[in-house]
């Protein structure tokens, strides 16, 4: 066990900022912590790095208890979302703060911090000021300053946000390749669903100040257990209903659309309402006119042409469902027209059934 | 943008700078004068300078000017730069009206300053004599006088100066492994400094050339340049007297100019 905590309201006051964490982050593995701002998911990193303390619960580090530790004596290291380098320092003695901080021998420190700048490949700058610097440099020298230290776990708070686009997809995967060389633990706080997705080994979706859901980034996005996951990570059709039976290989669920089949139906009971999830994608549009099992009827509304697929609205059943289909083929006849009749297949494979919120 | 001024508007800005600067400039160039009396030139000299420090008066008054400058500027530049720091720190309910607190020092009139400071020594002196205990204005008033509006000046350059950066430098130090003292020597410190200094220049001429506030809580017996400077020229003004005041007015650019040399951004590349 590396990470462990839980706790209650480190604000005292009415409102929880956060609420009865409990996470166990794996030694050596990219951990993200998603969720919209306000969720606490900041919050929870500092208490981590020890800039403010839980009410209640602990905080566990490759097994000791660091709970009221202060910062300096945590093995633990930042990478602020403003970058926070020190100004008046150069390149090469932000880096060498910490050694500096620790007592490294100086010909040491030199050789360690030279070996941190080349690692994220800003050696040639080692000379300059952090504002001489473009902002995705002092991105860099903000990485290097901190593992230069080579701390048991690296916390990354958004270090990404304030960067361009294409830069912003370039240093993910670099940030990702680093932390396997490295094999240190990192912590990365994003609101990005797309960031954590690709990044992190395991994540945990937050929300008020609660973990909603934690496991592999593949686990979450393609069984999401409640309907705010289903709809932060991606987006997802939720559909009600009432369960009609349940058997060996699912469960049958009357909805609006009519009955609707779902091979996820473990510890569902007969007569439960349920809401069902499934991401646009996973939705198949045909030309049928009739209508065979877990299909139903539906009228396309709008088409937003989005370059690699085309996004459409439909309306069934007094209800707005998205799809998406990868736009293949140059003017194929795939392409459906405003106000089309469809079958729209629902795959039981697909269909989620979420926990009661 | 590069604009190009009218022609009128450089003739309007060099009025300006001769009202300004003209009177100072004939003061400077009269302590040249080779004359005992009055405003007609008769020749040049510079005899007028060391004939002023051969006046036990005119020493005695530096001596003072200068103690209550560096020891004042000495106080009111750690406190004030502690307030300065307490107030880039700390989200404090009050800040506004403690900022406003801090302004009130400088932008109140200079009479108002002495004469209520006046009444707060006699106040604490009476109340310091029923204990049997006495002083007189002095040393000490004319001290703690120029710190009280010196570390206004202070506080706000030091602010000023840090207002760009926020408090996660101080975590960030922290978090590297320093200590709350080390992230203050290594981080906070060396930001701030520019600031402290131009502060304490600051500091250092307002206390040089203060008259009002010194001239009400001097006392008699005790006189600094300023209050030397008037009292001499109530009685007609003398070229000795202009070396002084020039002597000042230079101390003081010289300082002003040092502040705000510190107090200059540096340029972005």
């Amino acid at each position: 066990m590396d990470v462990f905590k839980s706790f209650r309201s480190p604000s005292g006051g009415e409102t929880r900022v956060l609420d009865d964490i409990d996470l166990d982050i794996r030694r050596g593995e990219f951990f993200s912590l998603l969720g919209p701002s306000g969720c606490g998911k900041t919050t929870l990193l500092r208490i981590l790095a020890g800039f403010e303390q839980p009410d209640a619960g602990q905080v566990i580090i490759g097994g000791q208890d660091m709970t009221g530790v202060p910062p300096h004596r945590r093995s633990v290291n930042t990478v602020f979302q403003s970058y926070a380098l020190f100004p008046h320092l150069s390149v090469q003695d932000n880096v060498a703060f910490g050694l500096k901080m620790k007592g490294v021998p100086a010909t040491q420190a030199r050789h360690r911090v030279l070996q941190a700048l080349d690692r994220v490949r800003i050696a040639d700058f080692a000379a300059r000021r952090p504002d001489q610097l473009s902002g995705g440099q002092r991105q860099r020298v903000a990485l290097a300053r901190a593992i230069v230290n080579e701390p048991q776990v690296l916390l990354l708070d958004e270090p990404l946000s304030a960067l361009d686009l294409k830069l912003r997809k370039e240093l993910q995967v670099e940030l990702a390749n680093l932390q396997e060389s490295l094999g240190i633990t990192f912590v990365f706080v994003t609101h990005d669903q797309e960031e954590a997705l690709v990044m992190s080994d395991r994540m945990a979706v937050m929300n008020r100040g609660r973990v909603e859901q934690l496991g592999r980034a593949e686990d979450l996005y393609e069984r999401p257990r409640t309907a705010f996951v289903a709809n932060f990570l991606g987006s997802s059709n939720l559909i009600e209903g009432t369960v009609l039976g349940v058997d060996g290989i699912g469960a049958t669920v009357q909805t609006v659309h009519g009955p609707l089949r779902t091979t996820h139906g473990h510890g569902l009971r007969t007569g439960q309402n349920v809401t069902l999830s499934v991401r646009p994608e996973k939705l198949r549009m045909e030309r049928d006119d009739e209508t065979e099992g877990n299909e139903i009827r539906a009228t396309v509304d709008d088409i937003v042409y989005t370059g690699a697929e085309n996004q459409y609205l439909l309306r069934a059943g007094g209800q707005q469902l998205v799809v998406f289909q990868l736009n293949a083929d140059i003017g194929a006849d795939e392409d459906f027209d405003y106000e089309e009749q469809v079958a729209l297949y629902l795959p039981p494979d697909n269909l989620v059934v979420l926990e009661e919120a | 943008m590069i604009r190009r001024t009218h022609p009128a508007l450089s003739v309007w800005a060099w009025v300006v700078y001769a009202f300004l600067y003209l009177p100072i400039i004939v003061l400077v160039v009269f302590s040249f004068n080779d004359s005992r009396f009055g405003a007609t030139w008769t020749g040049f000299t510079t005899r007028w300078y060391p004939a002023l420090f051969a006046r036990s008066d005119v020493r005695e008054a530096l001596a003072h000017t200068l103690e209550i400058a560096l020891v004042s500027t000495l106080v009111s530049t750690v406190l004030g730069t502690l307030v300065g720091l307490g107030l880039w720190r700390y989200t404090l309910r009050l800040r506004t009206a403690l900022t406003g607190l801090l302004v009130l020092p400088i932008v109140i009139p200079d009479v108002v300053m002495g004469v209520s400071l006046l009444m707060f020594y006699s106040f604490v002196r009476s109340g310091l004599e029923r204990l049997g205990w006495t002083f007189d204005n002095g040393f000490w008033t004319v001290l703690l006088a120029h710190v009280t509006f010196q570390i206004s000046y202070v506080s706000l350059t030091v602010r000023s100066r840090l207002a760009g950066y926020g408090p996660e430098l101080e975590e960030a130090a922290r978090d590297l492994g320093a200590t709350g003292l080390r992230s203050f020597t290594h981080v906070v410190l060396p930001l701030a400094l520019p600031g402290v200094l131009a502060g304490a220049l600051l500091a250092f001429t307002l206390s040089l050339d203060d008259f009002v506030v010194t001239y009400f809580t001097s006392g008699s017996g005790f006189s600094t340049l300023p209050v030397l400077i008037y009292t001499n020229v109530k009685r007609g003004v003398t070229p000795d007297i202009n070396a002084l005041s020039a002597l000042l007015v230079l101390v003081t650019v010289v300082a002003i100019v040092a502040s705000n040399a510190l107090l200059r951004p540096r340029r972005q590349a």
